[in-house]
């Protein structure tokens, strides 16, 4: 039997794409606009800056009287 | 003494991306606090372990998805928090929109598989290079290269990015639609 060509269920452009395979080839403003979107989400984290609780605890470290923790 | 300072130091300047990384693991803050606290501290009795003159970037992100992975084996039934405390916790942002991408942008991700999601975070957020994502993944390089490739066309799809331009009023809804199509295909 052949599969390879699966009546689609869907009529929309991006669900057709979806039935075919998944590693679609893309072009290059999808990959940038995904790689806006990464940057944008982790950035979002990152310019939170180091919060206090990290500061003091590598301050902790440095510190020879109470090694460890 | 001097080397033990320059870890330190390189810790503290490493704290931004790690938390961003492994918020991205867990998708929770305070969940993601506790491990990049645990993996520093870790690093820090390990130092003797990190060769000089090699990325201690990669060390410590090496370390903390060591720690993410161990743990998350047995927190596996723990029902992970997309847009719950990680949005709330999140009180402004200059645009209201991109706020709402971001948010919608998070939660696209995490219908991806782990390994695709932390490689394409590796690669397209924390700035690391196919190598270092491999050696941090503990993977063959070209294995990175498919799984970011996999991760992007199948955001490509959840997302409903056709072009640039393609970021209409609709896209939510299309985006949870076709994001059932997409599991659906993949039983």
């Amino acid at each position: 039997m052949n599969t390879d060509k699966p009546a689609p269920r869907i009529r929309t452009m991006y669900a057709q794409k979806s039935e075919k395979n998944h590693v679609v080839k893309l072009g290059p403003d999808i990959k940038a606009k995904i790689g806006m979107q990464l940057r944008l989400m982790y950035g979002e984290v990152v310019d939170q800056g180091v919060p206090e609780r990290f500061v003091e605890m590598l301050r902790r470290l440095d510190d020879p009287n109470c090694e460890g923790r | 003494m001097g080397l033990r300072k320059n870890v330190r130091e390189a810790m503290l300047e490493a704290v931004p991306s790690l938390r961003a990384f492994a918020i991205s693991l867990c998708g929770n803050v305070d969940r993601a606090d506790d491990l990049v606290q645990e993996a520093l501290l870790r690093a820090w009795a390990n130092m003797g372990s990190f060769q000089p003159g090699t990325n201690m970037s990669a060390w410590l992100f090496t370390i903390l998805r060591n720690l993410f992975r161990s743990e998350y084996r047995k927190r596996r039934r723990e029902v992970e928090d997309v847009d719950g405390s990680y949005a709330e916790s999140l009180t402004s942002l200059p645009e209201q929109t991109s706020r709402l991408e971001i948010v919608e942008f998070r939660n696209a991700l995490k219908l991806l598989p782990s390994e695709q999601r932390e490689s394409l975070i590796l690669v397209g957020a924390s700035g690391f290079s196919y190598e270092e994502a491999a050696q941090i993944c503990g993977c063959a390089v070209g294995t990175i290269k498919s799984r970011v490739n996999r991760a992007r066309s199948r955001l490509a799809e959840i997302l409903s990015i056709d072009s640039a331009s393609d970021f209409g009023p609709d896209r939510e809804t299309r985006a949870v639609a076709n994001s059932d199509i997409v599991r659906g295909d993949r039983s």
